[in-house]
C-alpha cells in the first residue's frame, strides 16, 4: 500500500545502521529536567518525548509544532518538549488539536494521549476527529493500564492481566476484549497513516521514530489524519522490574498488539 | 449606519458574532438553537471563517477551547442537555483563562424535558456550571436586537477578562422575529493575545507558549492559592465593573418586578397595565444575570419596596432576590406553574402577572 515519503526513506536507512549509530545525546527540543525526573524508573513514556523531539528537529518543524497533551502520566511530556503546547481535560486532545489546526493549518498539530485517555473517555473526540478526517496526528501511548490513577484496567489491558480493578486478572467474558487502536483507526477512510511501535529495544525505538516521522510527514503533506500507537512499559503498575517489563512487552504485549504499519497512503480517494 | 434586517434572535446571534470578528464556530444540532448552527454553516465559509459541525456538545466546547487557545475569537451555541455536557470544559477554560462565548438557548428541563421555551438554566449559568470556583459573566438578551448586541459585548468581555462569557437566551427570544440594526460596536482596545499558542515561529521572542488548565502544575501561578486569588480578583472585578440592568419606571416604584429574557417583556407589559391602574409598579430587567444587582434590590428593599419575580422556572432568580433583600421585604413569584396552559406550549402571560400584582400590592 505504501509509497512512503522521502524522510521515511532516510529513516529506513537509519534503522539499518542502528548498531553503529550513536543513540545518546540530547535533542535541543528536549527540555532538561532540572527539578528532578518525574517518571518512575523504567517508564517508557518519556522516550516518546525524545522520539518526538528528534523527529521534529529532523523535519525542521520544532518552531512550527503545537503539541496537545492529555491528562495522564503522558501529560508530563508537555514539560519535556520545548514547543508550543496545550494541556486539555482528560480524553479531549483530538478536539483541541482540531480547534488549533483549523486556525493554523500550516503548523504540525499533534496530540499525546494514553490508552485510557484516547480509547475510553476520549472515544467521542477520537471518533469525531476520525469522522471529520481532521489533518492532525494522534500519538497514543499504550501501557495497558490507567497509569496515573494507580493501574486500573484500561481498554488495552490483556487477558488475565492483574490490575487494581481486575484483582483476579482481566476476565474477557465480563470485561470485553483489548482494543486494537492502530488496526481500528486504519479502517477509517480519512486516515492517511496508522502504525504501532514500541520502545522495548533500540531497533523498535528507531522503527517507532520512523513511524512518527511518517505520521508528521502525512500531516505536512495535508493527506489526512495520522496515528501512531506506541507500546510503553509501566513497571510501576505492572508490578514488574524495568527488565522484566521488557520481557512482558516481548512475550505478552506484542503478540496481542503486533507492530507495524496498518495504513500508509499518500492520497485519500 | 448598520444594515437593517428582519430576523430571529438566533440569527441575530450570528450577525452579532460576525460583527465582533468571531473567527470560529463549532456546533451540534439541538432544538431550539439549530438556526444558530445552521447560520454559521451557511455564512461563515463565505466569509472565509471557520465552521465545523462537532460530534457532540462535548466536542463543540473542546473545539472552541482549541481555537481560543490558538488566539482567535471562537464560540458555540447549544441548549439545556448540550449545555450540561459542556460544563467540564467550561470549568477548564475558566482555569486556563481562555476567552470564548457560549450561547444557551434555554429549553425545558430537567432531563429530556420539552424542546420548547423555559428559563430553568439560571442556576447552572450563573454559578459557573462546572466544578470548582469560577463564575462566567452571563448576558441575557430580551430581543433580537439585544441578541446581536450582547453577543458582541460578550466577545469583548471574554477577551477583557480572559474568561468564558455566556449568552443566556430562550426559545422565545431565539425564535422571535424582529427588526435588527446590525452594526459593529466598538468597546475599546484590548491587549494582544501574546499568550496564545501559534507555534514558536510566530512569537516575537521565539519562546514557547503553554495553555494549561491546571494553574500551578506548570507554574503559571506560583501556587494553588495564587491561582485562586487571581480567580477571586477576576470575579470581584467583574462584579464591580460589569453589572448591567434596565430599570423601567423605577423612580417611584414600590412594587418591583424582577425578570430577564422573554419573561422580562411579559413583566414590562404587566407593569404598564398596573401603571394604567394607578399601581406604582416598576421593573428591574436583568441584562447581566451574573453579576446580579444585589445592591440595587437591597436599597429598594430598605425603602420599603415589595418584589415580584417573574420567571419561567420553579424559582431560581427568586433565590437571588431573597438573598438581596435579606428578609427586609416580601418577595413573590410568578413561575412556570402559572403558565396559561399546562402543556409545554404554555407561557407566562401579562394578564397572569397583572393578577398577581393586584393580589399582592
Ligand atoms: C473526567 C476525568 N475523569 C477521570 C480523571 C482521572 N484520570 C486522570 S489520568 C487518568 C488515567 C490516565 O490513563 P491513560 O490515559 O492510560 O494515561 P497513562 O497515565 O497510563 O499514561 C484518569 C482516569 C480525570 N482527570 N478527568
Ligand atoms: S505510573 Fe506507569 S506510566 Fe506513569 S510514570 Fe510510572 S511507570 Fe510511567
Ligand atoms: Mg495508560
Amino acid at each position: 500500500m505504501s509509497q512512503g515519503g522521502r524522510l521515511e526513506d532516510a529513516m529506513n536507512e537509519e534503522v539499518k545502521v542502528v548498531t553503529k549509530q550513536r543513540v545518546a545525546g540530547r535533542p535541543k527540543l528536549l527540555v532538561p529536567q532540572i527539578a528532578g525526573f518525574i517518571y518512575c524508573p523504567g517508564c517508557h513514556e518519556p522516550l516518546a518525548a525524545r522520539a518526538i523531539a528528534e523527529v521534529l528537529e529532523k523535519l525542521g518543524m520544532g518552531d512550527r509544532a503545537i503539541g496537545v497533551f492529555d491528562i495522564g502520566c503522558n501529560s508530563f511530556l508537555l514539560g519535556m518538549l520545548d514547543i508550543d503546547a496545550v494541556l486539555t481535560p482528560h480524553g479531549r486532545p483530538p478536539d483541541m488539536a482540531t480547534g488549533v489546526k483549523r486556525v493554523y493549518p500550516d503548523n504540525i498539530v499533534f496530540t499525546v494521549q494514553g490508552d485510557g485517555g484516547l480509547l475510553s473517555i476520549g472515544a467521542d473526540p477520537l471518533l469525531g476527529a476520525l469522522t471529520r478526517a481532521e489533518k492532525i496526528t494522534i500519538i497514543m501511548l499504550n501501557n495497558a493500564v490507567y497509569g496515573t490513577t494507580g493501574g486500573q484496567m484500561a481498554p488495552t489491558s490483556l487477558e488475565g492481566q492483574v490490575t487494581t480493578t481486575t484483582p483476579n486478572g482481566r476476565d474477557l467474558a465480563r470485561t470485553g476484549f483489548p482494543t486494537h487502536a492502530a488496526e481500528m483507526i486504519a479502517t477509517f477512510r480519512g486516515v492517511a497513516y496508522s502504525a504501532r511501535g514500541a520502545f522495548n529495544t533500540p531497533k523498535n525505538y528507531m522503527r517507532t521514530r520512523k513511524y512518527i516521522t511518517s505520521a508528521f510527514q502525512k500531516q505536512m503533506d495535508n493527506v489526512g489524519l495520522s496515528f501512531v500507537e506506541i507500546i510503553c512499559a509501566c513497571p510501576e503498575n505492572w508490578r514488574l522490574s524495568p527488565i522484566d517489563s521488557l520481557k512482558w512487552i516481548e512475550e505478552k504485549m506484542i503478540p496481542e498488539f503486533p507492530l507495524g504499519e496498518f495504513k500508509n497512503v499518500d492520497r485519500i480517494e | 449606519m448598520g444594515e437593517r434586517m428582519f430576523i430571529e434572535g438566533n440569527i441575530a446571534v450570528g450577525w452579532g458574532a460576525a460583527s465582533a470578528g468571531c473567527q470560529a464556530f463549532f456546533g451540534y444540532p439541538i432544538t431550539p438553537q439549530n438556526e444558530i448552527t445552521e447560520w454559521f454553516a451557511r455564512e461563515f465559509p463565505k466569509m472565509g471563517r471557520i465552521f465545523a459541525q462537532s460530534q457532540s456538545e462535548l466536542g463543540s466546547i473542546n473545539l472552541v477551547y482549541g481555537a481560543a487557545a490558538a488566539g482567535v475569537r471562537a464560540m458555540t451555541s447549544t441548549s439545556g442537555p448540550g449545555w450540561s455536557l459542556m460544563q467540564e470544559t467550561m470549568s477548564d477554560m475558566a482555569n486556563a483563562e481562555l476567552p470564548c462565548v457560549v450561547v444557551d438557548v434555554q429549553r425545558g428541563g430537567p432531563g429530556g424535558g420539552p424542546i420548547r421555551h423555559a428559563q430553568q438554566d439560571y442556576f447552572q449559568c450563573t454559578r459557573g456550571g462546572g466544578h470548582g470556583d469560577y463564575r462566567n459573566i452571563v448576558l441575557a438578551p430580551a430581543s433580537s436586537q439585544e441578541s446581536c448586541d450582547l453577543v458582541q459585548l460578550a466577545f469583548y468581555l471574554a477577551d477583557k477578562y480572559r474568561n468564558p462569557v455566556v449568552v443566556m437566551t430562550d426559545a422565545i427570544i431565539g425564535r422571535l422575529r424582529e427588526t435588527v440594526e446590525v452594526e459593529k460596536i466598538e468597546f475599546g482596545p484590548l491587549p494582544d493575545k501574546d499568550w496564545a499558542v501559534k507555534g514558536k515561529a510566530r512569537h516575537k521572542d521565539g519562546k514557547r507558549r503553554i495553555v494549561d488548565h491546571s494553574g500551578d502544575l506548570l507554574r503559571r501561578y506560583p501556587s494553588y492559592r495564587a491561582l485562586l486569588q487571581s480567580l477571586e480578583q477576576k470575579m470581584k472585578q467583574m462584579q464591580e465593573s460589569e453589572l448591567r440592568y434596565e430599570g423601567y419606571k423605577m423612580e417611584d416604584a414600590s412594587l418591583i418586578l424582577v425578570a430577564y429574557g422573554y419573561t422580562a417583556r411579559v413583566a414590562k407589559e404587566a407593569v404598564n397595565m398596573a401603571r394604567a391602574d394607578g399601581i406604582k409598579a416598576g421593573l428591574i430587567r436583568l441584562i447581566t444575570a451574573w453579576p446580579f444587582p444585589y445592591q440595587v434590590i437591597r436599597e429598594k428593599a430598605c425603602q420599603g419596596g415589595k418584589f415580584l419575580v417573574v420567571e419561567d422556572s420553579l424559582g431560581q432568580v427568586i433565590e437571588d432576590v431573597r438573598f438581596a433583600v435579606e428578609g427586609r421585604a416580601e418577595v413573590h413569584l410568578v413561575s412556570i406553574l402559572d403558565r396559561h396552559i399546562p402543556t409545554d406550549g404554555g407561557m407566562i402571560l401579562p394578564d397572569k402577572v397583572f393578577d398577581k400584582i393586584k393580589e399582592i400590592q
